[in-house]
């Protein structure tokens, strides 16, 4: 026996667009973690640091921060207020919004 | 290069950038500012943040220190990734607030404090003049550059004379784009525009550049990573201190700096552009970063040794001769420049005029009352003269320390200043809390520290603080040198600083706010502030109507313009569905009328523009205490009112159902006459009958005569002692009863009654059951009363015992110095629905004669025990008629009250 | 022949006065004070004349009365009610439930031997 689809489809879809916004606060944390790396993986062996490899690392976390800031901004995008009625309308009228 | 080509150049790119401004304000003007008003545009514009020391500097950062110079960029990318936490609380309360500056919000949420307004104020042209100046040497240094000939026109080599024609020029354009009108929410299309195209120059000019580099210097990719691992050096190694906390200061930088908060708070539309700026401003910062090491490696393999890393974006195309190209990274680097001094002067300049001059203006035109000038006029001139102000200061910066290597690090130190203002913004955001005093302390002890340890020695020695007090510190106190204050040595200066001020000014904000009351309108404000999230609209302080709108119309002239003003009174009269100009001065309009003026002038100024003119003066927050007690007052009258009503509808039922109780009264007294009535008439009538009779006595016998006078004489006695039980039962119903409380025996209280009531049906043989010693007790009552109830439920019992052989048992109890007499006989009793009625007035179960009485012997009882403290009831299921008189042993002296009052329903049922 | 009363009467003083006016004037009385039992009777052997008292033991005046108008042999009795409460309502009833004539106690004996010779001709 399935359950009616639409109404636990509405639960979900308010439950994920919570957990999102959870993933848009943790994310910027998870990605200072990522760019601290670099610290801890010092060789004192080596005469000249390791600039290359570090570079690659970094803009590759950096790169990878900026692809799930834009899928998140796709999905957290429907929990903002639309555009036009970010106002209350008694500001509205002629106050040149 | 011919010099004069450059500055052709440079000419036609800044007409470019006039031609696309005013376009765009023509646009948003005629409302067609769609496309202006993307999000795209407003990421681009967020490029603010990349100036000359970003396009030049960064290179020569990478240069010098390797990978640290990314954590300029990525300290913005976390914040702007991490948008949902912080920027869009930022960004929505700064909307809805119309707020103009970052000044302005944290005055606006410290109680629209302008105290607070000045002292960012202060902080961040500290911060930013230099910056400023910075701008200006970076873009006459980029001149130098060029000339290849040192022998041509003289302005070429003057630095100082190119850094004053860029600044007047970048003067005229801000002037002309920042202040063309004061708009209802400071937002300015036309600059954000050109702002917008030149982040575009200054990208395209950096890929172009580090394309070059990469895939034409050398071969590719690989071959790039594998020249900067050659060209590494052990100070490229990342110092984790450095790194985590540059991290962090860029990171607040983007939050606090003046011309960051006014490109993402003060210009933004709606949330949905910073969702978009979320990625794609760390994705233009990426690619701003991305070929900064290759650059600085190429630079610094090719160029001879001893070349300024700073120029090698100029230096290195003019090296291997790509004059185009070259001139490409000019203009990127004069776009990056001048979109910062146009942006940051036009934020600094509005907090200028805000906070310090308007102010500053109401407080003398207040003194002298009245005034006609043109409001609009004067805060337009006064934006104009804090831009050309802050351009200026900039320019005798940068002339002052004669484009000093110091510049070079005042990019940072500029970032630890403004990052003062953190704690109090964030405190803002998320502390109901935090007050002005904390937020006020704060702001100048971090300012403070940083100043002392930051700022000043930033000048070099000599300069401000000699090199003694750098040494050993001022008057030889170690614990207070400038670089190791209380003695902390392993940091460097800028974080050493970083962490000083930082920490003290959130010990202060935070001690000041818990310590300190805030006032009633920084609770307002805080609230409306830290919960925007959680209401649906916002809350105001405009609740007592004071001035006409004939007052305020001026008021507003002299802001708005007189078009405009008067189109947004017609309007609000229209709302309020009035014809004309002049609205009703309602709190909503007020409250409209505050937001928009302060989208021009700011919070502050605009709630104290209005006070003025709506009370008789500023309101103080004494005011706001009167306008709250007001409210709470009406709250309580109409709480009152509440009550009133309430007591109103408790009375009107009490009315009704005492109504409903005299009804029944009625019924229940003319039921009781009617009762009266029958047993007076019922003797009488056979009085009269026998009395004619007799009258009329021919030929009756003695005896018929005798037997007659008899039922006369029997049926007068019979009448007398009805009116005697009437008479008896309305005293002791009244309680008026005189009682006469002795100390008897009950034992021979009980043998009286008995031996009273044998004559009663006399002929009957009663069998008595009684337990003499359980009678044995002494009671201290109505001996007298008492005795009549015994009497009268003995009589009872020889009246309606219909056993063949009566018997009648006598059972005493003593419970809680109450006693228990019980008389039970042996008889059928009495029916269950008659039970409830026996002690009622006239309710004779038999017919009258057997009953020898009018009905009024129980209820003369219970009246009697009621009078007595105790009771009589019927106990039913005892094999017989069965009744309990139960009674007090200690009567205590008469108290009228303690007996229960007779119901007078229960009177004649 | 002699003409024949029942009187249905609980106070046997009442009763007694007025069998002795009754019979004095050469009615024949007879007298009960059960209401219930005097109905038997009244069907049994029904009398010229009915002297009714209101309030009975256990049975009302009225209900009686409301029996013998029910009832095809005595639907024609004079019934002469009597009643000590006095009250206006109960008068009302009382003509409303058909009653010949209706007399409030204490009585005038001649009032009575009046009321009773005026049904009787009738």
């Amino acid at each position: 026996m399935k359950p009616p689809r639409t109404q636990q489809f509405l639960g979900r879809e308010s439950y994920r667009m919570r957990r999102l916004m959870d993933a848009a606060r943790i994310l910027p944390v998870f990605a200072l973690v990522l760019l601290l790396l670099p610290l801890m993986r010092h060789s004192p062996e080596l005469e000249a640091p390791p600039t290359a490899t570090e570079s690659v690392y970094l803009f590759a976390v950096w790169a990878v921060m900026i692809l799930l800031a834009f899928l998140l901004s796709l999905w957290l995008r429907r929990a903002l207020d639309p555009a036009d009625k970010g106002k209350r309308p008694h500001r509205a009228g002629p106050s040149g919004e | 290069m011919s010099f004069n080509l450059l500055v052709l150049t440079c000419l036609g790119y800044v007409v470019l950038l006039f031609t696309v401004a005013s376009a765009a304000e023509r646009a948003a003007v005629a409302g067609r500012a769609g496309w202006l008003r993307s999000p795209m545009v407003y990421t681009l514009s967020l490029s603010v943040y990349c100036t000359a020391w970003t396009f030049y500097g960064a290179v020569g950062y990478a240069a010098r220190s390797g990978l640290e110079f990314m954590t300029i960029y990525l300290g913005p990318t976390l914040v702007f990734v991490g948008w949902w936490v912080v920027l869009r609380k930022l960004v929505r309360i700064g909307r809805e607030n119309r707020v103009t500056s970052i000044a302005d919000m944290i005055s606006a949420r410290y109680g629209k404090s302008n105290l607070l307004g000045v002292i960012v104020t202060l902080l961040c042209i500290m911060a930013g003049t230099p910056y400023i100046a910075l701008q200006l040497q970076s873009i006459s240094q980029s001149f130098t550059v060029f000339v290849t000939d040192p022998t041509g026109p003289s302005l070429a080599t003057d630095t100082t004379l190119i850094a004053f024609w860029v600044a007047v020029g970048l003067a005229f354009f801000t002037i002309a784009f920042g202040t063309r009108t004061l708009d209802a929410n400071e937002q300015h299309p036309g600059v954000v525009t050109a702002i917008a195209v030149e982040a575009v120059v200054k990208l395209l000019a950096l890929l172009a550049v580090g394309v070059f580099v990469v895939w034409f210097v050398a071969t590719g990719p690989s071959d790039i990573l594998a020249r900067i691992d050659a060209q590494a050096l052990p100070e490229w190694e990342i110092q984790p201190g450095r790194w985590t906390g540059l991290i962090l200061l860029s990171a607040i930088a983007i939050i606090c700096l003046p011309r960051m908060f006014q490109v993402t708070v003060v210009e933004n539309t709606n949330d949905q552009h910073l969702a978009t700026a979320s990625w794609a401003f760390p994705l233009y910062l990426f690619l701003i970063s991305l070929f900064v090491l290759p650059i600085a490696v190429i630079g610094m393999e090719l160029m001879p040794a001893g070349s300024n890393p700073d120029m090698f974006m100029l230096t290195l195309p003019l090296h291997l001769g790509q004059d185009g190209l070259a001139l490409l990274s000019f203009l990127g680097g004069f776009s990056a420049a001048t979109s910062m001094v146009i942006v940051a002067s036009l934020a600094l300049a509005t907090m200028v005029s805000n906070h310090i001059v308007v102010p500053l203006w109401l407080r003398v035109r207040a003194v002298r009352q009245r005034d006609t000038g043109d409001m609009r006029l004067l805060v337009l001139s006064v934006r104009r003269l804090s831009i050309s102000l802050v351009l200026g200061l900039g320019y005798v910066y940068y002339v002052i320390t004669g484009g000093s290597a110091a510049l070079a690090s005042i990019g940072l130190i500029a970032f630890v200043g403004v990052a003062q203002c953190l704690p109090a913004l964030i405190g803002a955001l998320y502390w109901r809390g935090a007050s002005r005093n904390g937020a006020a302390l704060g702001l100048i002890a971090g300012m403070v520290l940083w100043f002392y340890t930051l700022f000043l020695p930033s000048f070099g020695p000599e300069v401000f603080l000699s090199a003694r007090v750098m040494e050993s510190g001022p008057f030889d106190l170690a614990w207070l040198r400038p670089y190791s204050l209380f003695g902390l040595t392993t940091l460097d200066p800028l974080l050493h600083s970083l962490f000083w001020s930082l920490m003290v000014n959130i010990v202060a904000f935070c001690f000041g706010s818990i310590l300190s009351f805030p006032s009633p309108i920084e609770r307002v404000q805080g609230a409306l502030f830290v919960d925007i999230f959680d209401r649906p609209g916002t809350a105001r302080s405009w609740t007592r109507p004071m001035a006409e709108a004939e007052d305020l119309l001026p008021m507003a002239q002299r802001i708005f313009g007189a078009t405009e003003a008067q189109a947004f009174f017609r309007a609000q009269a229209e709302l309020q569905g009035k014809q004309g100009f002049l609205p009703d001065i309602t709190p909503e309009f007020l409250e409209a009328l505050e937001l928009k003026l302060a989208g021009s002038v700011g919070a502050a100024t605009a709630y104290a523009m209005l006070a003025q003119t709506v009370g008789t003066s500023v309101v103080s927050v004494d005011d706001l205490m009167a306008v709250a007690s007001e409210t709470a007052q009406i709250m309580e009258y109409s709480a009152q009112l509440e009550a009133k009503s309430e007591e109103l509808t408790r009375t009107a039922r009490k009315l009704r159902e005492a109504n409903e109780k005299l009804q029944t009264l009625s019924v229940q007294k003319d039921a009781f006459l009617s009762q009266i009535s029958h047993e007076l008439r019922t003797p009488m009538t056979s009085i009269r009958a026998f009395s004619e009779i007799l009258m009329d006595a021919d030929g009756m016998s003695d005896e018929e005569q005798i037997h007659f006078a008899r039922i006369i004489h029997d049926e007068s006695i019979r009448l007398t002692r009805l009116l005697d039980d009437l008479l008896d039962l309305s005293v002791l119903e009244h309680g008026q009863v005189q009682l006469n409380i002795t100390t008897a025996n009950l034992r021979e209280l009980i043998d009286r009654a008995i031996t009273a009531s044998n004559s009663v049906q006399a002929e009957r043989n009663f069998t008595l059951h009684r337990s003499r010693d359980r009678e044995d007790v002494d009671i201290t009552t109505d001996a007298g009363r008492l005795a009549q109830v015994f009497i009268n439920v003995l009589s009872n019992a020889r009246k309606y015992c219909d056993a063949a052989d009566p018997q009648l048992r006598i059972k005493v109890k003593r419970r809680n110095g109450m006693v228990d007499v019980d008389f039970i006989d042996n008889g059928i009793g009495i029916p269950r629905d008659k039970q409830a009625l026996i002690f009622e007035k006239f309710s004779r179960l038999t017919d009258s004669m057997q009953a020898g009485g009018a009905g009024l012997g129980l209820a003369i009882c219970r009246e009697i025990m009621h009078n007595l403290g105790g009771d009589i009831t019927y106990v039913p299921g005892q094999g017989g008629a069965a009744f309990r008189v139960s009674f007090p042993m200690q009567l205590e002296a008469r108290e009228s009250s303690a007996r229960p009052a007779t119901d007078p329903a229960e009177a004649a049922e | 022949m002699q003409k024949r009363v029942l009187v249905i009467e609980d106070e046997p003083n009442i009763s007694e006065a007025l069998s002795f006016i009754l019979s004095r004037n050469g009615w024949r009385v007879d007298v009960t004070a059960d209401g219930k039992a005097a109905l038997g009777r009244l069907y049994a052997d029904p009398p010229d004349l009915l002297i009714l008292d209101l309030m009975l033991p256990g049975v009302s005046g009225f209900d009686i009365l409301r029996s013998v108008r029910a009832c095809d042999d005595t639907r024609a009795l004079p019934v002469l009610m009597l009643t000590a409460k006095g009250q206006a309502a109960d008068r009302i009833e009382a003509e409303r439930l058909g009653v010949t004539r209706f007399m409030t106690k204490p009585f005038a004996n001649a009032e009575v031997l009046a009321a009773v010779h005026e049904m009787a001709r009738t």
